[in-house]
């Protein structure tokens, strides 16, 4: 998958300390809560036009699931 | 899609009220870390809040205050209101109307069309639309609109997805029939399906205040509230603002022929800045032209436009006219946006709330 897109959600997530990766579980992160959902939301939608409803979401739990869905919709 | 023009009405003023006690986010444990805290207000844009606390002031007190200032800046005489709208979701009592109680205590005619309407971040749009469509004909001449809440008092402060945005506020905004006022222009709009978004459960007529309404329970991992505290679903509303606001906005400018470079302002019901940032990009306008009070008085639902315009935007509307387009959208779920032109707009600096009148 587009290192692109992983840099993205580390960015935006704030992880400064460490290396991410596609295959991660981004629900187990420390850095995971509301607000950074709200962020990853708002990031999806400004970089790729592509809205992800919460029933969808919840479905998602590596950062390539959201890949792979924000790439299916957009 | 649900469209207003509205003819011969000027809005002459508007002032707003907020409670003395003021909540800093900066303090707040329940957001956690030094950090988290950090990381929330950078991510929000609410730093502080004015709060009703424990003090007992309603939202038609912190009304009450901003309508005398107003009709006394504006020197009106309040035997000629003959029509006033409270727009609430924190009225004084279940019955009566609060409108009712506010035209005795403002003294003003019995004479008077009184109207309470239950919105909250868009009221002030939807109020504003009602009240000026009831005025266009030239039935009534002077109007006041009363819009606010103290929607803290609905908070659990063991609920951090809700209790660290919000803020209270009353506002007020004079109108008159003037055959020689620009029109104003509304889009409005509705989605009931997500009804459940925002909501109080309990204390209604559906889920009467019962013996588990007091019940303290842990809704979601740290998240604490009874059924007579407010619920918000933050990732749907969130989808809800970032997507109909903009479309709403794009709505009103195609069918009314509005070049949106031309308008001066676009103030938008702070919900919180990650929200309206995103809005303020989509509609493609910059950061000069998108005024915010979220930093200082946090999310005061239906108040938080016109708390807006007189906290940041006073000095420009009282002088030459200006074109603004105000946008709300929230609880319900319910949106409107309003173009309207200020000519010398009457805008009192903001009131603290005066506990000893």
């Amino acid at each position: 998958m587009d290192q692109k897109f992983v840099d993205q959600f580390k960015e935006t997530l704030e992880i400064e300390d460490r290396e991410i990766a596609a295959s991660d579980n981004f629900r187990d992160y420390d850095e995971w809560d509301s607000l950074a959902l709200l962020s990853v939301i708002a990031m999806i939608d400004e970089e790729y036009d592509v809205i992800i409803e919460s029933n969808e979401f919840q479905k998602l739990q590596t950062v390539e699931d959201i890949y792979n869905y924000v790439t299916s919709k957009s | 899609m649900a469209f207003q023009t509205v003819n011969n009405v000027k809005i002459n003023g508007i002032s707003a009220c907020v409670p003395e006690q003021v909540a800093d986010n900066s303090e707040l444990k329940l957001l956690g870390s030094e950090e988290d805290i950090a990381k929330f207000i950078d991510t929000t844009g609410i730093a502080k809040r004015h709060v009703v606390g424990d003090s007992g002031i309603c939202t038609s007190d912190l009304c009450f205050q901003a309508a005398e200032k107003l009709l006394d800046s504006l020197n009106w005489d309040k035997a000629d209101i003959d029509c006033l709208i409270f727009v609430t979701q924190t009225p004084d009592y279940i019955l009566p109307a609060t409108s009712c109680i506010l035209q005795d205590r403002l003294g003003l005619s019995k004479d008077c069309f009184t109207l309470d309407i239950s919105l909250g971040c868009s009221g002030w749009v939807y109020g504003l639309s009602t009240i000026s469509g009831l005025m266009s004909s030239g039935n009534f001449k002077k109007a006041l609109l009363l819009v606010g809440d103290t929607v803290t008092v609905t908070k659990s402060d063991r609920d951090k997805s809700t209790y660290p945005l919000f803020g209270d506020a009353g506002t007020a905004t004079a109108l008159t029939y003037d055959m020689q006022a620009k029109p104003m222009y509304f889009q409005t709009g509705t989605d009931g399906s997500s009804y459940e978004a925002i909501i109080i459960e309990d204390g209604g007529f559906r889920n009467f205040f019962n013996e588990t309404s007091l019940e303290v329970k842990e809704r979601e991992p740290g998240i604490y509230r009874n059924n007579l505290q407010s619920y918000l679903n933050g990732q749907d509303v969130f989808i809800f603002g970032i997507t109909r606001a903009p479309k709403s906005i794009k709505a009103l400018a195609s069918e009314f022929n509005i070049d949106t470079d031309e308008v001066d302002y676009f103030v938008f019901h702070q919900a919180n800045k990650l929200m309206t940032e995103m809005i303020r990009k989509k509609i493609k306008t910059t950061p000069e032209k998108v005024p915010y009070s979220l930093n200082e008085y946090g999310n005061t639902s239906s108040a938080s436009i016109p708390l807006t315009i007189v906290t940041r935007l006073r000095d420009k509307v009282g002088g030459e006219p200006l074109k603004i387009v105000g946008c709300g959208f929230g609880v319900g779920l319910s949106w409107g946006t309003v173009y309207f032109e200020t000519d010398g707009l009457v805008c009192p600096e903001i009131i603290i709330y005066n506990q000893n009148t």
